[in-house]
């Protein structure tokens, strides 16, 4: 649990984990790793979702440029293919991942690692970008709920979550091609909507139910507190 | 918190989550969302499949120099604090659908339809219209059939239809094989948020004669 536990020393540079100081070579690793299903290309995913999570916190906590330049090399290029899929032109996609990056610092205390992977909410931040940028229309957001994200996450239900987020993306990578271009496409927004999760089979009951229970034991230690 | 009993349909939450549904749809989820738990988790997942898929996405290179500009961007911008906790949620009207009123119950600008029915029209783009609606309790609101989707939330009272009772919180999807005819409970005025994407298909004359006065 080592990579969770905040940085003692203020110099940036020095707080990255080893596993990301080598940023490079990392997306011809991953898709090596799709395609070698074992049980160890699992795990390392794991701790793959966690790490990112964890340089989530690291900005939040910390103002780390490291971790900023680390999360940039990794999700920019794709976050960039997203929205490219989803639309933009080039340089209109080159200028919506600089918005999408420059709100992962600044709003970096809203990311709530028991409820989200960081690709999670990145892909959130992004998808609010795009509906911005190529319909001028407005996404309105729910009521956030009352209690709010816990000010210390639980090291458990983090991980938990992340491992869950792992497993999805797993299932994704698995999926047979047709499939899998069909769910791409349903979130680029190439299609309308349709009932697409249902056919692919993806874990999504697993995932949330996992999310049901991690927001009903939030809420019982709320009522706990308020009835004292 | 009360019971809920109709969600909203896995493409509606699917479709919310990737971000592709016209204004006014996005609307009535997050309405119905910020008052159902069930959905809220239902929405979450499916962000976690977006974010699974973000990563599955194939990399298209940055410009030269791109981080060095984000890195300057972010060296400037200050980190916002952490939220402090929301207010109590209000009663009636989910705080989503309070910014299209501009404020609560009391601020909306209904306009008569006959028979004590009202509607007031909310600004969203165009694609889906949103209204909301107010019932006299005990009154029937005309039978009819739908050209597209009609999703009715229900902020207040209750009415039954065809597919059954409908109270605080219930969402009903109805669409282009859906022919109804709700009547609001006898016990409450009913207040609902409807959203259609097509106009409604009206049996009966004089409807159909009001149909292009009133935008139903």
């Amino acid at each position: 649990m080592g990579m969770f536990t905040a940085p003692q020393q203020t110099d940036p540079c020095d707080s990255l984990p080893p596993a990301m100081t080598a940023g490079g070579g990392r997306s011809s690793l991953r898709r090596q790793k799709r395609t070698a299903v074992n049980r160890q290309s699992d795990s390392d995913r794991e701790r793959e979702q966690a790490t990112w999570a964890a340089l989530l916190i690291r900005i939040r906590d910390h103002r780390d440029e490291a971790a900023f330049a680390a999360l940039f090399s990794h999700f920019a290029p794709r976050l960039k293919g997203f929205l490219i899929r989803s639309g933009a032109d080039a340089a209109q996609a080159e200028e919506c991942v600089q918005e999408v990056m420059t709100t992962l610092w600044q709003k970096a205390a809203l990311f709530d690692p028991e409820r989200a992977s960081a690709a999670t909410w990145l892909f959130t931040i992004a998808r609010n970008k795009r509906i911005d940028l190529l319909r001028r229309a407005r996404r309105p957001e729910p009521e956030d709920l009352p209690w709010g994200p816990e000010p210390d996450p639980d090291q458990a239900e983090m991980l938990g979550l992340q491992q869950e987020t792992e497993a999805l993306g797993s299932a994704v990578a698995a999926l047979p091609p047709k499939q899998r271009d069909l769910i791409h496409k349903a979130y680029f927004g190439e299609m309308t909507h349709s009932e697409i999760a249902a056919e692919t089979g993806l874990p999504l009951g697993t995932i949330k139910s996992r999310i049901r229970l991690a927001l009903d034991r939030l809420r019982h230690a709320m009522d706990g507190k308020n009835e004292r | 918190m009360t019971e809920i009993n109709h969600h909203l349909t896995e493409s509606l939450v699917m479709g919310y989550a990737a971000g592709t549904l016209p204004e006014a749809v996005n609307l009535i989820v997050a309405a119905h969302v910020s008052m159902c738990d069930t959905c809220r988790a239902a929405v979450e997942a499916h962000e976690a499949l977006g974010g699974a898929l973000l990563d599955d996405t194939d990399a298209v290179a940055m410009d030269d120099g791109a981080l060095q500009r984000a890195l300057d961007a972010v060296r400037g911008a200050d980190p916002e604090p952490r939220p402090i906790r929301v207010a109590e949620p209000d009663p009636i009207v989910p705080a989503p659908l309070a910014d299209y009123i501009g404020g609560g119950l009391d601020d909306v600008r209904w306009r008569p339809l006959g028979m004590g029915v009202k509607q007031a029209i909310l600004p969203t783009a165009p694609g889906a219209t949103a209204r909301l609606l107010f019932i006299p309790a005990g009154t029937a609101v005309p039978d009819h059939g739908h050209n597209g989707l009609e999703l009715t939330l229900v902020l207040q009272g209750a009415f039954s239809d065809e597919g059954g009772r409908y109270a605080r919180g219930d969402v009903e999807v109805a669409d282009g094989d859906t022919e109804h005819m709700p009547v609001a409970d006898i016990s409450a005025d009913c207040i609902c948020l409807a959203v259609t994407d097509a106009p409604l298909k009206f049996h009966g004359v004089l409807p159909r004669l009001l149909q292009p006065l009133f935008r139903i």
